[in-house]
């Protein structure tokens, strides 16, 4: 029965050329522009460790002054003192933990006649690479004894190891790192979580490549590598003494196993901010405990105009599923005579229902053809737009299949009311007018 | 035209017509807030920013380290740069409008008052104004011996009370003292105070991250900055000769001292258009959206349109055979047309100032100003008549004769 709806709307569809081809043309543009859209956004608000990010949580302190302090309503602030990052760290509160800020670092290749060049580092402590299950492709992390000695050592990415050593095994090599040696301990696998949720707030990049060299803090610290961004809420008057001056610029992610750690965890916190408020170095009382997703939303890393594309893909896609759906009805009322035959030949109006709706589908599946071509064009706009996350808008297997859900889905929506229309025209007056 | 026809057939065919409505709706809402967004983006794009812009250049050089010789290696620089040919003033400072790296802070009026009045922020670097070509409008730029050294006042709280006053622009001005003469008033920084000496036409922030309200909230310090703590040399010269100027400004720092990284050589005019891209490329997609939409509802107007007609073929017949012109038809498709869009420009206004509120709410926008409204009608007026004059132009040639046969 399914090959005779099928060969029937083929058949109607084939009779109305231009009908067709504007309800294929229109349905098209609308899912293109909607899974272009989707595709950024769900590249943006994806899940960077997926299979860590429900036990990594990031704890937040408010070391302001008092003034401008509402109660409940204040956030915490979104970066750390050295002073309070060291006392959450050594508290061992939580299964890992970790402080990192961002730099940079003037490289020195150690082959003749290259230039040195900037790359991104990370300064931060030995729980990091694995707390983030960053991978090793040679050697491994630092331990918390070189963090407290602060050893001359170095962890670098995948990247800075093949452009340095042609890819080779470098562990037990220096390099040179704004004019002092450092012996390479590890190198990463190429990793680069996206976005780089680490660096929220600390002032980097969201996308990308990721860092190129990880340094111990302490050691980073001593040749006086400064983090990007620093935010100073009392007078300063030494900025380059930062561990000491009233200045947050360091990021402290805590990894927690289970929800009674994090019930714990948030305790400990608070009662810490009460412990330094009876000390008199804070007046806030206000903490936070996110988790990675969590820290993500709050940071607000799809950025507007992405949300407010979005948007207009869907406005667009409903005018063009209204569209579709005027365009059928003008095709089924104008066939009311041949249903009118088949209704008086036998069809049950259940018969003519699925008729039409695989009539509808087909047109959908060509939209979803069509629209999946539009996708990639819009997603080859996306990629030469000026924003950091454009080189990786692709469209992968499962926006694939999307595509095609939304298609159907839009189509069959829009083939219920002329379906319908179609199933309740009584067969008597359509054959008496023919 | 006589509307009862037209009322009464559209009334035997509601869902055809609701479909139009909904559609001619939806187009205007969007159409009229997607309008809206690309008016704002390129507003943004033509943000004032006070200074010569076609005529400054940007160096940023690589500071690695603390050099012991920082405040002579900066004079050095400095001395050979207003060497190179065509430039005709040189500094170093501390921040360039139009890039994302910028130094802040709280302003107060009073000491003792608890919250900060606003944020602002704070340019630094001997002979910045000139350079720059930032406009005075009231008051002086500062004297030779006013300017310290930024090093030494860094790391010394009693130096910092010495740096005794700033120039600031008209709208930072305006807002602190409403109607008031700045000069000669006091702001506090912190503990420190420091008078108000000259104020400037404009002057924009480096980074908007206070929101474009804020852009203008600027202040100039008489201090001369080193290589230690400044990386960036503006350079002034006439706008054809701005890419020979940074070729030879760049040999020059090079040779100077050729461990050094040359980060980036720029004009402003590049460094500007570098930062308002997104906007840009927003405004573009937001034009292919609009194109886009249009597109779409004109098609399904002249499917709907063409299949009312055809369906329609023997009473346009009756109607010729019983006398009615060419031109009869015609109108009757159009004033059909005229009055389907009415209602759905209408729906359309109330749901484009939904959109306008929600958006006003979640995005930070100001509200839909009220001309939209005409415009968008008139276009999507236009859009139907010119969708709808096709199905209408083969309605008017249906022949009488139609009206004797059966279909």
């Amino acid at each position: 029965m399914f090959a005779y709806y099928l060969d029937l709307a083929l058949r109607s569809l084939r009779r109305n050329k231009v009908l067709t081809t504007l309800m294929v043309l229109a349905l098209a543009l609308g899912i293109g522009a909607t899974i272009t859209t989707l595709t950024v956004l769900r590249l943006l608000s994806g899940d960077p460790l997926p299979q860590k990010s429900a036990h990594l949580f990031y704890p937040q302190l408010d070391p302001n002054a008092k003034d401008g302090y509402i109660v409940g309503q204040t956030k915490p602030a979104p970066t750390m003192t050295y002073v309070d990052a060291m006392n959450l760290l050594h508290a061992h509160r939580a299964v890992r933990q970790a402080a990192m800020a961002l730099s940079q670092a003037k490289i020195l290749p150690q082959q003749g006649g290259k230039h040195p060049f900037f790359s991104d580092a990370v300064m931060t402590t030995a729980d990091f690479f694995a707390m983030f299950d960053a991978p090793f492709q040679y050697g491994g992390g630092w331990t918390a004894a070189d963090d407290d000695s602060g050893a001359q050592l170095v962890v670098i990415a995948s990247f800075l190891n093949d452009k340095l050593f042609g890819g080779a095994d470098s562990v037990g090599k220096t390099i040179r790192l704004n004019d002092r040696d450092f012996r390479i301990v590890g190198v990463l696998k190429p990793w680069a979580p996206q976005p780089r949720f680490y660096a929220q707030d600390l002032g980097g990049r969201s996308y990308g490549d990721g860092d190129a060299a990880f340094l111990p803090l302490r050691t980073a610290r001593a040749i006086d590598m400064g983090p990007q961004d620093t935010e100073c809420y009392a007078a300063v008057t030494d900025i380059k003494h930062l561990e000491t001056a009233p200045c947050m610029w360091l990021g402290v992610w805590v990894e927690l196993a289970d929800d009674t750690a994090v019930a714990d965890y948030r305790s400990f916190l608070s009662g810490y901010a009460q412990q330094q408020i009876a000390q008199g170095r804070f007046e806030r009382p206000e903490t936070a405990l996110l988790d990675l997703m969590g820290w993500l939303r709050d940071q607000q890393v799809v950025p507007d105009d992405v949300r407010l594309q979005a948007g207009l893909a869907f406005g667009f896609l409903l005018i063009c599923v209204v569209n579709t759906v005027g365009l059928l009805l003008a095709k089924c009322l104008r066939r009311s005579q041949e249903i009118g035959v088949r209704r008086a030949l036998g069809a049950t109006r259940r018969e003519i229902f699925t008729q039409f709706m695989v009539e509808a589908a087909i047109v959908g599946m060509a939209g979803g053809v069509l629209g999946l071509l539009f996708a990639e064009l819009g997603l080859l706009g996306i990629r030469h737009q000026p924003a950091e996350y454009a080189s990786l808008a692709h469209l992968d297997l499962g926006m694939f299949f999307f595509t095609f859900v939304v298609a159907l889905g839009a189509s069959l929506i829009a083939g219920i009311l002329p379906a319908w229309r179609a199933c309740v025209l009584a067969p008597a007056p359509q054959l008496k007018a023919a | 035209m006589e509307l009862g026809p037209i009322l009464s057939t559209l009334r035997r065919h509601k869902i055809p017509a609701l479909l139009l409505i909904l559609e001619i709706a939806l187009t205007c809402a969007i159409v009229c807030n997607a309008v809206f967004l690309i008016s704002q983006r390129l507003e943004r794009n033509k943000m004032v920013s006070g200074v010569a812009e076609h005529e400054l250049v940007q160096l940023q050089v690589a500071n690695i380290g603390k050099p012991a010789n920082a405040k002579a290696r900066a004079q050095e620089d400095l001395a050979l740069l207003r060497q190179v040919p065509g430039v005709t003033a040189a500094a170093l400072v501390n921040q360039v409008p139009f890039t994302n790296s910028s130094s802040n802070t709280s302003i107060k009026l009073d000491p003792t008052q608890k919250l900060p009045t606003l944020n602002a922020t704070m340019y630094m670097g001997e002979s910045l104004i000139g350079t720059y070509g930032a406009r005075l409008v009231a008051g002086r730029d500062f004297n030779a011996d006013e300017y310290m050294d930024f090093d030494a006042m860094r790391s010394d709280p009693d130096l910092q009370n010495k740096v005794g006053s700033v120039i600031i622009t008209q709208a930072m001005a305006e807002r602190l003292w409403p109607g008031e003469s700045a000069l000669g008033k006091n702001i506090y920084l912190g503990e420190t105070s420091v008078r108000v000496i000259g104020v400037m036409q404009a002057l924009i922030r480096p980074s908007l991250f206070m929101g474009d309200d804020a852009a203008q909230w600027t202040m100039v310090f008489p201090l001369r900055m080193s290589t230690a703590s400044a990386s960036r040399y503006v350079l002034r010269t006439a706008p054809e000769q701005r890419d020979r100027v940074l070729e030879g400004a760049a040999k020059v720092l090079r040779k100077a001292d050729p461990h050094r990284i040359i980060l980036k050589k720029e004009t402003l005019d590049d460094i500007r258009s570098d930062f308002f891209r997104n906007d840009r490329a927003m405004a573009g997609i937001l034009v292919g959206v609009i194109v886009a939409l249009l597109a779409v509802t004109a098609l399904g107007i002249v499917g709907l349109a063409s299949f009312w007609v055809a369906q329609r073929r023997r009473t346009i017949g009756v109607r010729r055979a019983l006398g009615a012109t060419r031109r009869n038809i015609l109108n009757y498709f159009q004033t059909e047309n005229f009055l389907l869009a009415t209602i759905g420009i209408a729906l359309g206004m109330v749901l484009a100032y939904g959109i306008n509120l929600f958006l006003m709410l979640h995005y930070e926008l100001p509200r839909l100003p009220a001309v939209y409204f005409p415009v968008g009608a008139i276009v999507l007026w236009l859009i139907g008549q010119a969708a709808v004059l096709g199905p209408a132009l083969r309605a008017a040639a249906v022949p009488p004769v139609v009206a004797t046969r059966s279909v």
